[in-house]
């Protein structure tokens, strides 16, 4: 069907080497150090950019073709949704917090991996890397686009999904995800590949787009279902990119080993960090749960990340370095998150809430060494403070870290009871992390990461000089509607009234 | 529990998103707005690139044009992702049929031969130059300001692809791999392309993207299109009994007449911002522009012959006319 | 071994393409989710052209897996007939 020639019947492959790889020349009235200026400078050895594989081999027609059957399906199911008031269909109003951490944290960064991507795709000096990136680049604004327009509609009935854009630029927790993707935009295009095509692709976007969103479909969101589906059906070709991406700096030189492994070790732990939000959304923002963040992670991480090392083994590679204490934060991370977030709720465009007593019998059941021993007895506590009527809150956030820029609120790898802290002294300041991967991230990029825009700073300073009402206005954050306890919450209280004015005849 | 929720009528809380109703008034936004407007980052960019530390991650002072808002460049299209893919999914089923009407019936071995022998010269070596449009707007893309005007260059980007598959796809049926070959040489090697050759490999080392924009999309296409496809394909093959290969090229005249739209719509907005704005565009059109009439001279001489260089004349005299109802006289 | 993976969305059109993949590949081992079925085998998965043609009675071009496909685990080799997911080692 698409592209088939007459002449001679020619094969995929061939096609894809005729009407793609051959429209690539050798420039001769510029150098290539001009038109591919950037290529050489992280020190990675390329002698044979034709080596490159695009194992999905699309042309144009077919990716147009292919693409739009999957909008036009997308559409019509957030059409409908909206039209039928989907959003009374999920299956409890708290779900709504990770739909709006997902706008403000996640959906930005797809639009700007798009524009990264579109950098590679004129960057790399070679037709099948080109092109990949490009495809990446185009689909990477579709997801953006995909994810405001199914959101949308939530928008317009519940409270935190309004000033997502401002957030994104703003909210103290959207520097998290902003770091990571600013990070890689900052970095070479060969390093922006490891940080978005296999960190972010390949190890985070399973977890974000598999069971997250299977997830989704348990708590009856067709509109989140759909668009996480479907931009995961792109994702396949992107995780291939990123994996063709780390094969071919290997194969091409053995100088590139220690640079590829070095990225590999400080993007699998940025990834780590960054999906520690995703694991907080699985394991207490959905009402009804397919799986565990632990369970996802020893599919999607483990197994499947396991996979991929035994198979790079061959060239050199060993597993990340921080592989064994993201092992051991397995059963930590998530409810840790989950704590911090509870605890300066007064700051947050989304909900948070004390678990209830079968969300907690849940969590024991899926952590039986950590949720119990460590974790209940702080939330019981929380809400034995808050029947008191002393609700706990910190108005102050904690020390930053300096390179994820997640509060420094996780534990030290061996000992739960330690809060994991560490300092760096660079050129007469002291700077803070939450981990051992954190600092030494920093530490061999120094230079770079003293430039981390930080919040809290941003906060004592003028224009807002500590004052939290100016705090909440420039982040348009509103206060009593947006941010707090779900209990009592607008959006509890209308998605009650709206339920059940939808299934009684009063 | 699947229940009827249609029935219910419930008042929406809020019409938009914050950053729309500042913008265009509180009340419902298109989809077209929703997916386009601010949703590039703008403040608090945490690193210098390592690649140009003098930049910013995102950085409006990369290109010498200075908007004050670069949201201003509104795409008459209004193509977001989906009605852009949409609206190429229809024309690709169309250039399809006309692929396979022609394949079907043998018509491109009842070509007159001289008139395929000129079709695969003329038209074969610009699938090289159609990559090269095609880095170019990757470029303006990566590197230009604000998502509705750069989204609009991605798509052009892939557009440019897709042409430069569809010319590889004629070059097959006409001439099987050896045209493809030849067509090839001949833009490394021929006199007759090193002129259009020199002019795409320029722009690839030029890192303004709006300086990039005009040599690209406005100077090169704007005279390249209607010469060739217009000229020598709708007008001097046709009448020589070659009209089966205006089928195949049929996307690229829809494609031109449509992405002129939004070009023009760019350019008369940012002439429109400022003296300084205009001066730039007058300048870079003034003379991407003529050396691209210079370049596609001896390209359109292999069909036209004698005829071309009036032919060349007419379409510069198009092209200014073109330029100055957007305000920029050259 | 380690295993690969590749997954559906739960529909109409997966359907014909999933029970095919069980047919060729007798290892494989199907895992059902909501909206989403996933297959799991060790070290390789074929999926063919013809089988798939042979279920949903048309010719079928391999490019259109992607319209349902959620996510894929191993190296990809694909060609006019068939579609491989592999581990090397």
């Amino acid at each position: 069907m698409d592209m088939t020639v007459a002449k001679k019947k020619l094969g995929l492959k061939e096609k894809y080497k005729l009407l793609t790889r051959d429209l690539g020349w050798e420039p001769t009235y510029h150098n290539k150090d001009e038109v591919f200026p950037y290529v050489k400078y992280e020190g990675i050895k390329v002698h044979d950019w034709e080596k490159w594989e695009d194992p999905f081999r699309l042309t144009m027609d077919a990716y147009w073709k292919y693409q739009a059957e999957k909008e036009r399906k997308f559409y019509a199911i957030i059409d409908a949704h909206a039209q039928n008031n989907g959003h009374l269909n999920i299956t409890d109003a708290r779900y709504l917090s990770a739909l709006k951490i997902f706008l403000q944290a996640i959906s930005p960064g797809e639009y700007c991996a798009g524009k990264g991507f579109a950098r590679m795709g004129r960057e790399f000096p070679g037709v099948g890397t080109q092109v990949a990136c490009q495809m990446q680049a185009i689909d990477e604004i579709r997801h953006a686009q995909t994810q405001i327009h199914a959101l949308s509609n939530y928008n317009k009935f519940y409270n935190g999904f309004h000033a997502f854009a401002d957030a994104r630029d703003r909210m103290w927790y959207c520097t998290l995800p902003r770091s990571f993707f600013d990070d890689a935009m900052s970095a070479g295009p060969f390093e922006f590949m490891i940080a978005i095509g296999f960190s972010f692709e390949y190890v985070l976007t399973n977890l974000l787009f598999v069971p997250f969103m299977s997830g989704a479909a348990y708590n009856g969101d067709m509109a989140t279902v759909t668009f996480g589906f479907s931009a995961q059906s792109d994702e396949a070709r992107h995780m291939t990119l990123g994996l063709e991406c780390i094969k071919f700096m290997l194969e091409q030189d053995p100088d590139n080993l220690p640079i590829v492994q070095n990225w590999i070790d400080k993007w699998f732990w940025r990834g780590f960090r960054l999906l520690g939000v995703v694991g907080t959304m699985m394991d207490y923002m959905l009402p009804k749960r397919v799986m565990s963040w632990r369970e996802a992670f020893e599919i999607y991480g483990i197994e499947n990340g396991g996979a991929l090392f035994k198979d790079l083994a061959r060239y050199g590679i060993r597993p990340p370095k921080g592989w064994d204490d993201a092992g051991k934060a397995l059963d930590h991370m998530t409810h840790q998150f989950m704590l911090a977030l509870y605890q300066y709720q007064f700051g947050t465009a989304f909900h948070s809430w004390i678990p209830s007593e079968e969300d907690m019998a849940w969590l024991s059941k899926k952590y039986p060494t950590t949720f119990d021993k460590y974790y209940r007895p702080r939330w019981e506590h929380i809400k034995k403070l808050k029947e008191a009527g002393t609700p706990y809150a910190n108005m102050g956030l904690a020390k930053l870290c300096q390179t994820c820029q997640i509060p420094t609120v996780f534990t030290e790898p061996d000992d739960p009871t330690t809060l994991c802290h560490r300092e760096v002294e660079y050129k007469g300041e002291t700077y803070h992390f939450c981990s051992d991967g954190c600092q030494h991230i920093f530490e061999k990029e120094p230079e770079k990461y003293i430039q981390g825009w930080l919040p809290l700073a941003a906060i004592f300073q003028a224009p807002l000089n500590g004052d939290l009402g100016a705090w909440m206005e420039w982040v348009s954050l509103a206060d009593g509607k947006d941010n707090g306890d779900f209990a009592g919450s607008e959006d509890q209280r209308n998605f009650e009234a709206w339920r059940n004015q939808a299934t009684s005849n009063q | 529990m699947q229940i009827d929720l249609r029935t219910v009528s419930i008042k929406p809380q809020r019409n938009t998103f914050d950053h729309l109703a500042r913008r265009f008034g509180d009340k419902p936004a298109s989809r077209y707005q929703e997916g386009s407007y601010d949703i590039q980052a703008t403040e608090n960019l945490h690193y210098r690139p390592t690649w140009d530390p003098d930049q910013q991650i995102y950085d409006a002072s990369i290109t010498k044009i200075v908007m004050k808002d670069w949201y201003a460049l509104k795409d008459p299209r209004q193509y977001y992702y989906n009605t852009y893919t949409v609206a190429r999914a229809r024309q690709q089923e169309t250039a399809e049929a006309n692929f396979s009407f022609v394949e079907s019936r043998g018509l491109a071995d009842m070509l007159p031969a001289e008139m395929k022998e000129i079709a695969l010269r003329v038209l074969v070596p610009l699938r090289h130059a159609a990559w090269g449009a095609n880095m170019n707007n990757s470029f303006i893309c990566g590197y230009g300001y604000a998502a509705i005007f750069t989204q609009a260059c991605m798509f052009h980007a892939m557009d440019n692809l897709g042409i430069a598959q569809y010319l590889s796809r004629l070059g097959l049926l006409l001439g099987d791999t050896e045209g493809l070959n030849e067509g090839k040489q001949a833009w490394l090697e021929s006199d007759v392309w090193q002129p259009l050759r020199r002019y795409v490999e320029d722009c690839l080392v030029v890192r303004d993207p709006f300086e990039l924009f005009v040599a690209q999309n406005v100077a090169l296409d704007g005279l390249l299109y209607p010469l060739v496809y217009g000229r020598v394909v709708d007008g001097f093959l046709s009448a020589n009994g070659a009209s089966s290969i205006a089928m195949l090229t049929q996307f690229m005249n829809d494609w031109f007449g449509e992405t002129q739209k939004w070009i023009d719509a760019v350019l008369k907005t940012v002439a429109a911002e400022s003296e300084d704005n205009r001066a730039l565009l007058r300048e870079w059109a003034g003379k991407w522009g003529a050396r691209a009439a210079a370049a596609l001279l001896p390209i359109v001489q292999q069909a036209l012959e004698g005829n071309a260089d009036e032919a060349v004349g007419e379409e510069m005299a198009a092209f200014k006319a073109r330029l100055a109802k957007l305000g920029i006289e050259i | 071994m380690s295993t690969v993976f590749i997954a559906f969305q739960a529909n109409e059109d997966s359907r014909p393409i999933v029970e095919a993949i069980l047919a060729d590949n007798p290892a494989a081992v199907l895992d059902e989710q909501p909206a989403m079925v996933k297959i799991n085998a060790e070290g390789k998965l074929v999926i063919r052209r013809e089988s798939i043609e042979e279920r949903v009675g048309r010719p079928f071009n391999l490019q259109e897996l992607q319209v349902n496909l959620i996510t894929i685990s191993g190296h990809l080799d694909e060609d006019d007939d068939t579609f491989t997911l592999a581990w090397k080692n």
